[in-house]
Protein backbone atom coordinates (compact mmCIF):
# COMPACT_ATOMS: atom_id res chain seq x y z
CA UNK A 1 0.00 0.00 0.00
CA UNK A 2 2.73 2.30 1.07
CA UNK A 3 4.86 1.39 -1.89
CA UNK A 4 2.21 2.28 -4.40
CA UNK A 5 1.73 5.60 -2.75
CA UNK A 6 5.43 6.33 -2.67
CA UNK A 7 6.20 5.49 -6.28
CA UNK A 8 4.37 8.35 -8.01
CA UNK A 9 5.95 10.78 -5.60
CA UNK A 10 9.41 9.60 -6.49
CA UNK A 11 8.63 9.73 -10.17
CA UNK A 12 7.39 13.26 -9.89
CA UNK A 13 10.61 14.27 -8.15
CA UNK A 14 12.75 12.79 -10.92
CA UNK A 15 10.51 14.35 -13.55
CA UNK A 16 11.01 17.75 -11.97
CA UNK A 17 14.76 17.15 -11.88
CA UNK A 18 14.72 16.15 -15.55
CA UNK A 19 12.81 19.25 -16.48
CA UNK A 20 15.15 21.53 -14.58
CA UNK A 21 18.14 19.81 -16.21
CA UNK A 22 16.58 20.30 -19.63
CA UNK A 23 15.83 23.92 -18.89
CA UNK A 24 19.37 24.43 -17.58
CA UNK A 25 21.18 22.42 -20.27
CA UNK A 26 19.05 23.30 -23.29
CA UNK A 27 20.01 26.92 -23.84
CA UNK A 28 23.70 26.25 -23.22
CA UNK A 29 23.78 23.54 -25.88
CA UNK A 30 21.80 25.71 -28.26
CA UNK A 31 24.09 28.68 -27.73
CA UNK A 32 27.17 26.51 -28.21
CA UNK A 33 25.67 25.10 -31.39
CA UNK A 34 25.00 28.53 -32.84
CA UNK A 35 28.43 29.82 -31.84
CA UNK A 36 30.08 26.91 -33.63
CA UNK A 37 27.87 27.45 -36.63
CA UNK A 38 28.77 31.14 -36.75
CA UNK A 39 32.48 30.33 -36.49
CA UNK A 40 32.19 27.83 -39.32
CA UNK A 41 30.30 30.34 -41.47
CA UNK A 42 32.81 33.13 -40.82
CA UNK A 43 35.78 30.87 -41.45
CA UNK A 44 34.06 29.67 -44.61
CA UNK A 45 33.81 33.28 -45.80
CA UNK A 46 37.39 34.13 -44.87
CA UNK A 47 39.12 31.03 -46.19
CA UNK A 48 36.91 30.46 -49.21
CA UNK A 49 38.95 29.71 -52.34
CA UNK A 50 39.00 32.50 -54.89
CA UNK A 51 37.75 30.21 -57.59
CA UNK A 52 35.29 27.82 -55.99
CA UNK A 53 35.03 24.59 -57.85
CA UNK A 54 34.97 20.90 -57.26
CA UNK A 55 38.51 19.81 -56.45
CA UNK A 56 37.98 16.34 -55.06
CA UNK A 57 41.07 14.21 -54.84
CA UNK A 58 40.16 11.70 -52.18
CA UNK A 59 42.99 9.31 -53.02
CA UNK A 60 45.83 11.85 -52.88
CA UNK A 61 46.18 11.35 -49.15
CA UNK A 62 47.25 7.75 -49.70
CA UNK A 63 50.11 8.60 -52.00
CA UNK A 64 53.51 7.39 -50.94
CA UNK A 65 56.23 9.99 -51.40
CA UNK A 66 59.90 9.99 -50.47
CA UNK A 67 60.23 11.76 -47.13
CA UNK A 68 63.28 13.88 -48.04
CA UNK A 69 62.22 14.96 -51.51
CA UNK A 70 63.30 13.55 -54.82
CA UNK A 71 61.34 11.39 -57.21
CA UNK A 72 63.17 8.12 -56.88
CA UNK A 73 61.48 5.56 -54.64
CA UNK A 74 63.79 2.65 -53.90
CA UNK A 75 63.12 -0.20 -51.52
CA UNK A 76 64.94 1.47 -48.64
CA UNK A 77 63.87 5.07 -49.25
CA UNK A 78 62.22 6.54 -46.14
CA UNK A 79 58.73 7.71 -47.13
CA UNK A 80 55.88 9.55 -45.49
CA UNK A 81 54.54 6.10 -44.62
CA UNK A 82 57.85 5.26 -42.93
CA UNK A 83 57.56 8.44 -40.88
CA UNK A 84 54.12 7.53 -39.55
CA UNK A 85 55.15 3.96 -38.84
CA UNK A 86 58.06 5.31 -36.81
CA UNK A 87 55.64 7.62 -35.02
CA UNK A 88 53.50 4.56 -34.26
CA UNK A 89 56.57 2.94 -32.69
CA UNK A 90 57.14 6.13 -30.69
CA UNK A 91 53.52 6.08 -29.55
CA UNK A 92 53.73 2.44 -28.51
CA UNK A 93 56.95 3.09 -26.61
CA UNK A 94 55.37 6.11 -24.90
CA UNK A 95 52.30 4.11 -23.89
CA UNK A 96 53.80 0.78 -22.89
CA UNK A 97 57.38 1.58 -21.88
CA UNK A 98 57.33 5.18 -20.63
CA UNK A 99 53.82 4.71 -19.22
CA UNK A 100 54.85 1.71 -17.14
CA UNK A 101 58.25 3.03 -15.97
CA UNK A 102 56.94 3.70 -12.44
CA UNK A 103 56.20 0.00 -11.83
CA UNK A 104 53.85 1.17 -9.11
CA UNK A 105 51.58 -1.18 -7.18
CA UNK A 106 48.98 1.58 -7.30
CA UNK A 107 49.27 2.66 -10.94
CA UNK A 108 49.45 6.17 -12.32
CA UNK A 109 47.18 7.16 -15.20
CA UNK A 110 49.74 6.24 -17.85
CA UNK A 111 50.49 2.92 -16.23
CA UNK A 112 46.78 2.16 -15.96
CA UNK A 113 46.45 2.66 -19.71
CA UNK A 114 49.43 0.40 -20.39
CA UNK A 115 47.99 -2.27 -18.08
CA UNK A 116 44.58 -1.83 -19.68
CA UNK A 117 46.02 -2.46 -23.16
CA UNK A 118 48.00 -5.44 -21.87
CA UNK A 119 45.03 -6.95 -20.03
CA UNK A 120 42.69 -6.34 -22.96
CA UNK A 121 44.79 -8.28 -25.47
CA UNK A 122 45.94 -10.90 -22.95
CA UNK A 123 42.38 -11.71 -21.96
CA UNK A 124 41.34 -11.83 -25.60
CA UNK A 125 44.09 -14.35 -26.41
CA UNK A 126 43.28 -16.41 -23.34
CA UNK A 127 39.51 -16.40 -23.86
CA UNK A 128 39.40 -16.88 -27.63
CA UNK A 129 42.49 -18.96 -28.43
CA UNK A 130 42.84 -20.81 -25.14
CA UNK A 131 45.40 -21.03 -22.37
CA UNK A 132 48.03 -22.74 -24.52
CA UNK A 133 47.97 -19.81 -26.95
CA UNK A 134 49.28 -17.43 -24.32
CA UNK A 135 52.87 -17.96 -25.45
CA UNK A 136 52.00 -16.29 -28.78
CA UNK A 137 50.60 -13.29 -26.92
CA UNK A 138 53.57 -10.95 -27.64
CA UNK A 139 53.12 -11.40 -31.39
CA UNK A 140 49.40 -10.72 -31.21
CA UNK A 141 50.05 -7.74 -28.95
CA UNK A 142 52.51 -6.45 -31.59
CA UNK A 143 49.86 -6.70 -34.30
CA UNK A 144 47.19 -5.06 -32.17
CA UNK A 145 49.33 -2.17 -30.99
CA UNK A 146 50.69 -1.49 -34.49
CA UNK A 147 47.23 -1.46 -36.12
CA UNK A 148 45.72 0.57 -33.28
CA UNK A 149 48.40 3.23 -33.41
CA UNK A 150 48.55 3.34 -37.21
CA UNK A 151 44.76 3.77 -37.32
CA UNK A 152 44.63 6.49 -34.66
CA UNK A 153 47.66 8.39 -35.93
CA UNK A 154 46.05 8.30 -39.37
CA UNK A 155 43.10 10.23 -37.93
CA UNK A 156 45.32 13.28 -37.33
CA UNK A 157 44.58 15.68 -40.21
CA UNK A 158 47.25 15.71 -42.93
CA UNK A 159 48.87 12.59 -41.51
CA UNK A 160 49.37 9.32 -43.35
CA UNK A 161 47.55 6.09 -42.52
CA UNK A 162 49.82 3.09 -42.92
CA UNK A 163 46.95 0.62 -42.49
CA UNK A 164 45.06 2.11 -45.44
CA UNK A 165 47.48 0.35 -47.77
CA UNK A 166 46.65 -3.13 -48.90
CA UNK A 167 50.38 -3.95 -49.08
CA UNK A 168 50.67 -3.37 -45.33
CA UNK A 169 47.52 -5.20 -44.28
CA UNK A 170 48.22 -8.04 -46.70
CA UNK A 171 51.64 -8.57 -45.14
CA UNK A 172 50.06 -8.55 -41.68
CA UNK A 173 47.40 -11.03 -42.77
CA UNK A 174 49.95 -13.24 -44.53
CA UNK A 175 52.18 -13.31 -41.48
CA UNK A 176 49.20 -14.53 -39.48
CA UNK A 177 48.12 -16.99 -42.19
CA UNK A 178 51.55 -18.55 -42.73
CA UNK A 179 52.33 -18.67 -39.03
CA UNK A 180 48.98 -20.24 -38.15
CA UNK A 181 49.16 -22.81 -40.95
CA UNK A 182 52.73 -23.86 -40.14
CA UNK A 183 51.89 -23.98 -36.44
CA UNK A 184 48.84 -26.12 -37.18
CA UNK A 185 50.90 -28.71 -39.04
CA UNK A 186 53.74 -28.62 -36.51
CA UNK A 187 51.39 -29.09 -33.55
CA UNK A 188 48.93 -31.56 -35.06
CA UNK A 189 50.76 -33.10 -38.01
CA UNK A 190 48.30 -34.35 -40.59
CA UNK A 191 45.61 -34.08 -37.91
CA UNK A 192 45.45 -30.40 -38.83
CA UNK A 193 43.62 -31.46 -42.00
CA UNK A 194 40.77 -32.51 -39.69
CA UNK A 195 39.91 -28.82 -39.74
CA UNK A 196 38.52 -29.38 -43.25
CA UNK A 197 36.89 -32.74 -42.56
CA UNK A 198 33.62 -31.90 -40.82
CA UNK A 199 33.06 -35.08 -38.82
CA UNK A 200 29.71 -33.81 -37.55
CA UNK A 201 28.22 -33.86 -41.07
CA UNK A 202 26.87 -36.96 -42.83
CA UNK A 203 29.59 -38.87 -44.71
CA UNK A 204 28.46 -38.14 -48.31
CA UNK A 205 28.46 -34.41 -47.59
CA UNK A 206 31.93 -34.32 -46.10
CA UNK A 207 33.96 -34.06 -49.36
CA UNK A 208 31.78 -31.15 -50.51
CA UNK A 209 32.16 -29.45 -47.15
CA UNK A 210 35.89 -30.10 -47.24
CA UNK A 211 36.18 -28.19 -50.53
CA UNK A 212 34.13 -25.32 -49.12
CA UNK A 213 36.18 -25.30 -45.92
CA UNK A 214 39.42 -25.34 -47.93
CA UNK A 215 38.32 -22.40 -50.07
CA UNK A 216 37.17 -20.44 -47.03
CA UNK A 217 40.50 -21.17 -45.35
CA UNK A 218 42.44 -19.68 -48.24
CA UNK A 219 40.09 -16.70 -48.47
CA UNK A 220 40.88 -15.88 -44.84
CA UNK A 221 44.02 -13.78 -45.49
CA UNK A 222 42.24 -11.92 -48.29
CA UNK A 223 39.23 -10.94 -46.18
CA UNK A 224 41.48 -10.40 -43.17
CA UNK A 225 43.58 -7.81 -44.99
CA UNK A 226 40.98 -6.16 -47.20
CA UNK A 227 38.59 -5.68 -44.28
CA UNK A 228 41.13 -3.53 -42.44
CA UNK A 229 42.53 -1.59 -45.38
CA UNK A 230 39.08 -1.14 -46.94
CA UNK A 231 37.47 0.24 -43.78
CA UNK A 232 40.26 2.66 -43.07
CA UNK A 233 40.63 3.79 -46.69
CA UNK A 234 36.89 4.26 -47.23
CA UNK A 235 36.48 6.42 -44.14
CA UNK A 236 39.40 8.65 -45.04
CA UNK A 237 38.24 8.95 -48.63
CA UNK A 238 34.71 9.91 -47.54
CA UNK A 239 36.09 12.63 -45.30
CA UNK A 240 38.18 13.93 -48.18
CA UNK A 241 35.19 13.93 -50.54
CA UNK A 242 33.16 15.97 -48.06
CA UNK A 243 36.14 18.30 -47.69
CA UNK A 244 36.04 18.80 -51.47
CA UNK A 245 32.34 19.70 -51.22
CA UNK A 246 33.14 22.15 -48.43
CA UNK A 247 35.64 23.90 -50.68
CA UNK A 248 33.05 24.19 -53.45
CA UNK A 249 29.98 25.27 -51.49
CA UNK A 250 31.28 28.64 -50.17
CA UNK A 251 28.82 29.98 -47.57
CA UNK A 252 27.14 26.62 -47.17
CA UNK A 253 30.41 24.86 -46.48
CA UNK A 254 29.26 24.31 -42.90
CA UNK A 255 27.00 21.49 -44.09
CA UNK A 256 29.79 19.18 -45.30
CA UNK A 257 31.95 20.30 -42.38
CA UNK A 258 29.28 19.07 -39.96
CA UNK A 259 29.11 15.85 -41.96
CA UNK A 260 32.89 15.53 -41.72
CA UNK A 261 32.63 15.88 -37.93
CA UNK A 262 30.09 13.07 -37.84
CA UNK A 263 32.14 10.82 -40.13
CA UNK A 264 35.24 11.59 -38.11
CA UNK A 265 33.50 10.44 -34.93
CA UNK A 266 32.55 7.25 -36.74
CA UNK A 267 36.15 6.86 -37.92
CA UNK A 268 37.44 7.07 -34.36
CA UNK A 269 35.17 4.14 -33.58
CA UNK A 270 36.23 2.27 -36.72
CA UNK A 271 39.93 2.81 -35.92
CA UNK A 272 39.54 0.89 -32.67
CA UNK A 273 37.03 -1.67 -33.88
CA UNK A 274 39.11 -2.67 -36.90
CA UNK A 275 42.21 -3.16 -34.75
CA UNK A 276 40.07 -5.23 -32.39
CA UNK A 277 38.52 -7.27 -35.22
CA UNK A 278 41.89 -7.99 -36.81
CA UNK A 279 43.28 -9.16 -33.48
CA UNK A 280 40.32 -11.29 -32.48
CA UNK A 281 40.30 -12.98 -35.90
CA UNK A 282 43.99 -13.72 -35.43
CA UNK A 283 43.08 -15.35 -32.12
CA UNK A 284 40.33 -17.38 -33.79
CA UNK A 285 42.73 -18.61 -36.49
CA UNK A 286 45.27 -19.44 -33.80
CA UNK A 287 42.66 -21.46 -31.95
CA UNK A 288 41.92 -23.39 -35.16
CA UNK A 289 45.62 -24.17 -35.49
CA UNK A 290 45.95 -25.37 -31.90
CA UNK A 291 42.65 -27.27 -31.75
CA UNK A 292 41.69 -28.18 -35.32
CA UNK A 293 38.87 -30.57 -34.38
CA UNK A 294 35.44 -29.04 -34.74
CA UNK B 1 47.16 27.14 -55.40
CA UNK B 2 50.66 25.92 -55.89
CA UNK B 3 49.99 22.89 -53.73
CA UNK B 4 46.77 22.31 -55.63
CA UNK B 5 48.51 22.14 -58.99
CA UNK B 6 51.18 19.99 -57.40
CA UNK B 7 48.49 17.64 -56.11
CA UNK B 8 46.73 17.41 -59.44
CA UNK B 9 50.04 16.76 -61.10
CA UNK B 10 50.73 14.05 -58.54
CA UNK B 11 47.27 12.62 -59.02
CA UNK B 12 47.80 12.52 -62.74
CA UNK B 13 51.12 10.82 -62.17
CA UNK B 14 49.54 8.33 -59.75
CA UNK B 15 46.59 7.82 -62.07
CA UNK B 16 48.92 6.93 -64.90
CA UNK B 17 50.58 4.45 -62.56
CA UNK B 18 47.69 2.73 -60.82
CA UNK B 19 44.30 3.89 -62.01
CA UNK B 20 43.97 6.56 -59.27
CA UNK B 21 44.54 4.21 -56.35
CA UNK B 22 47.96 4.61 -54.74
CA UNK B 23 47.20 1.33 -52.93
CA UNK B 24 47.53 -0.52 -56.22
CA UNK B 25 50.79 1.12 -57.24
CA UNK B 26 52.93 -2.01 -57.11
CA UNK B 27 56.17 -0.07 -57.46
CA UNK B 28 55.85 1.04 -53.83
CA UNK B 29 55.12 -2.44 -52.43
CA UNK B 30 58.74 -3.40 -51.85
CA UNK B 31 59.37 -0.21 -49.95
CA UNK B 32 56.19 -0.57 -47.89
CA UNK B 33 56.85 -4.19 -47.01
CA UNK B 34 60.45 -3.47 -46.06
CA UNK B 35 59.53 -0.64 -43.69
CA UNK B 36 56.54 -2.54 -42.29
CA UNK B 37 58.72 -5.52 -41.43
CA UNK B 38 61.29 -3.21 -39.81
CA UNK B 39 58.51 -1.55 -37.80
CA UNK B 40 57.01 -4.84 -36.69
CA UNK B 41 60.39 -6.24 -35.66
CA UNK B 42 61.15 -3.10 -33.65
CA UNK B 43 57.75 -3.18 -31.94
CA UNK B 44 58.10 -6.90 -31.25
CA UNK B 45 61.49 -6.42 -29.60
CA UNK B 46 60.37 -3.41 -27.60
CA UNK B 47 57.37 -5.39 -26.36
CA UNK B 48 59.12 -8.68 -25.60
CA UNK B 49 62.30 -7.18 -24.12
CA UNK B 50 60.95 -4.24 -22.14
CA UNK B 51 57.24 -3.51 -22.06
CA UNK B 52 55.49 -6.84 -21.60
CA UNK B 53 57.82 -8.35 -18.94
CA UNK B 54 57.62 -5.13 -16.98
CA UNK B 55 53.82 -4.91 -17.08
CA UNK B 56 53.57 -8.63 -16.33
CA UNK B 57 55.87 -8.17 -13.32
CA UNK B 58 53.81 -5.23 -12.06
CA UNK B 59 50.56 -7.14 -12.47
CA UNK B 60 51.83 -10.29 -10.76
CA UNK B 61 53.36 -8.20 -7.99
CA UNK B 62 50.02 -6.51 -7.49
CA UNK B 63 48.25 -9.88 -7.47
CA UNK B 64 50.76 -11.09 -4.87
CA UNK B 65 50.28 -7.99 -2.75
CA UNK B 66 46.52 -8.31 -2.89
CA UNK B 67 46.65 -12.03 -2.06
CA UNK B 68 49.00 -11.52 0.88
CA UNK B 69 46.93 -8.58 2.10
CA UNK B 70 43.81 -10.70 1.93
CA UNK B 71 45.59 -13.50 3.79
CA UNK B 72 46.75 -11.03 6.44
CA UNK B 73 43.20 -9.71 6.74
CA UNK B 74 41.90 -13.27 7.12
CA UNK B 75 44.55 -13.91 9.75
CA UNK B 76 43.63 -10.78 11.68
CA UNK B 77 39.97 -11.68 11.47
CA UNK B 78 40.76 -15.14 12.89
CA UNK B 79 42.72 -13.49 15.67
CA UNK B 80 39.83 -11.16 16.43
CA UNK B 81 37.46 -14.12 16.63
CA UNK B 82 39.88 -15.92 18.94
CA UNK B 83 40.24 -12.83 21.12
CA UNK B 84 36.49 -12.53 21.35
CA UNK B 85 36.21 -16.18 22.34
CA UNK B 86 38.91 -15.73 24.99
CA UNK B 87 37.12 -12.66 26.26
CA UNK B 88 33.80 -14.49 26.47
CA UNK B 89 35.47 -17.41 28.20
CA UNK B 90 37.16 -15.10 30.72
CA UNK B 91 33.85 -13.40 31.30
CA UNK B 92 32.09 -16.70 31.91
CA UNK B 93 34.91 -17.86 34.20
CA UNK B 94 34.76 -14.63 36.18
CA UNK B 95 31.01 -14.96 36.50
CA UNK B 96 31.29 -18.55 37.71
CA UNK B 97 34.02 -17.55 40.16
CA UNK B 98 31.89 -14.69 41.43
CA UNK B 99 28.93 -17.03 41.88
CA UNK B 100 31.14 -19.47 43.72
CA UNK B 101 32.46 -16.75 46.01
CA UNK B 102 28.96 -15.50 46.66
CA UNK B 103 27.78 -19.03 47.51
CA UNK B 104 30.75 -19.57 49.79
CA UNK B 105 30.19 -16.27 51.54
CA UNK B 106 26.53 -17.04 51.86
CA UNK B 107 27.31 -20.50 53.33
CA UNK B 108 29.81 -18.99 55.74
CA UNK B 109 27.41 -16.32 56.85
CA UNK B 110 24.68 -18.94 57.19
CA UNK B 111 27.00 -21.01 59.34
CA UNK B 112 27.80 -18.05 61.53
CA UNK B 113 24.16 -17.14 61.80
CA UNK B 114 23.30 -20.73 62.70
CA UNK B 115 26.05 -20.88 65.29
CA UNK B 116 24.95 -17.58 66.80
CA UNK B 117 21.34 -18.75 66.84
CA UNK B 118 22.31 -22.02 68.49
CA UNK B 119 24.34 -20.17 71.07
CA UNK B 120 21.50 -17.78 71.69
CA UNK B 121 19.08 -20.71 71.97
CA UNK B 122 21.39 -22.41 74.45
CA UNK B 123 21.69 -19.23 76.46
CA UNK B 124 17.97 -18.76 76.38
CA UNK B 125 17.45 -22.35 77.44
CA UNK B 126 19.98 -21.90 80.28
CA UNK B 127 18.26 -18.71 81.36
CA UNK B 128 14.87 -20.38 81.17
CA UNK B 129 16.13 -23.35 83.22
CA UNK B 130 17.63 -21.00 85.75
CA UNK B 131 14.41 -19.01 85.93
CA UNK B 132 12.39 -22.21 86.30
CA UNK B 133 14.67 -23.31 89.11
CA UNK B 134 14.23 -19.94 90.73
CA UNK B 135 10.49 -20.16 90.22
CA UNK B 136 10.44 -23.71 91.70
CA UNK B 137 12.48 -22.51 94.59
CA UNK B 138 10.19 -19.61 95.10
CA UNK B 139 7.20 -21.93 94.80
CA UNK B 140 8.75 -24.31 97.34
CA UNK B 141 9.49 -21.34 99.53
CA UNK B 142 5.90 -20.21 99.17
CA UNK B 143 4.55 -23.65 100.20
CA UNK B 144 6.77 -23.67 103.27
CA UNK B 145 5.61 -20.19 104.14
CA UNK B 146 2.01 -21.22 103.62
CA UNK B 147 2.69 -24.19 105.94
CA UNK B 148 4.19 -21.95 108.57
CA UNK B 149 1.38 -19.41 108.21
CA UNK B 150 -1.24 -22.20 108.35
CA UNK B 151 0.38 -23.68 111.53
CA UNK B 152 0.60 -20.29 113.10
CA UNK B 153 -2.93 -19.43 112.08
CA UNK B 154 -4.27 -22.81 113.30
CA UNK B 155 -2.43 -22.44 116.65
CA UNK B 156 -3.72 -18.90 117.05
CA UNK B 157 -7.27 -19.96 116.16
CA UNK B 158 -7.10 -22.88 118.66
CA UNK B 159 -5.69 -20.61 121.31
CA UNK B 160 -8.42 -18.12 120.77
CA UNK B 161 -11.06 -20.79 121.01
CA UNK B 162 -9.55 -21.91 124.31
CA UNK B 163 -7.97 -25.14 123.23
CA UNK B 164 -4.48 -26.01 123.86
CA UNK B 165 -2.76 -28.03 121.24
CA UNK B 166 0.85 -29.06 120.88
CA UNK B 167 2.85 -28.05 117.94
CA UNK B 168 3.33 -31.60 116.70
CA UNK B 169 -0.31 -32.45 116.14
CA UNK B 170 -0.95 -29.11 114.49
CA UNK B 171 1.89 -29.64 112.06
CA UNK B 172 0.64 -33.12 111.22
CA UNK B 173 -2.88 -31.82 110.73
CA UNK B 174 -1.71 -28.98 108.46
CA UNK B 175 0.50 -31.32 106.45
CA UNK B 176 -2.39 -33.72 106.05
CA UNK B 177 -4.66 -30.92 104.89
CA UNK B 178 -2.17 -29.49 102.44
CA UNK B 179 -1.59 -32.83 100.83
CA UNK B 180 -5.02 -33.45 100.16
Amino acid sequence: MRKTRKMPQKKRVTDVADQSAKQGGGPVIKIAFFVVLALVLISGLIFAPEHPGLAIHPMDQFEIKPLFGGDHLGTFTPTNQTLWMVLAIVGIVLLLVVGSRGRAIVPTRGQSLAELAYGFVYKMVEDVAGKDAVKYFPGIMTLFMFILFANFLGLIPTSFTATSHIAVTAVLALIVFVFVTVLGFVKNGMGFLGLFWVSAAPLPLRPVLAIIELISYFVRPVSHSIRLAGNVMAGHAVIKVFAGFAAALGVFSFLPILAISAVYALEVLVAFIQAYVFTILTCVYLKDALHPSH
Amino acid sequence: MASNTHQTADAAHGGADAAGMPQLDFSTFGNQIFWLVVTLVVIYFVLTKIALPRIEAVLSERRGTITSDLAAAEDLKQKAVEAEEAYNKALADARAEANKIVAEARAEIQGEVDAAAAKADAEIAAKAAESEAAIAEIRAGAVDSVKAVAKDAAKEILATMGYKADAKSITAAVNARMKG
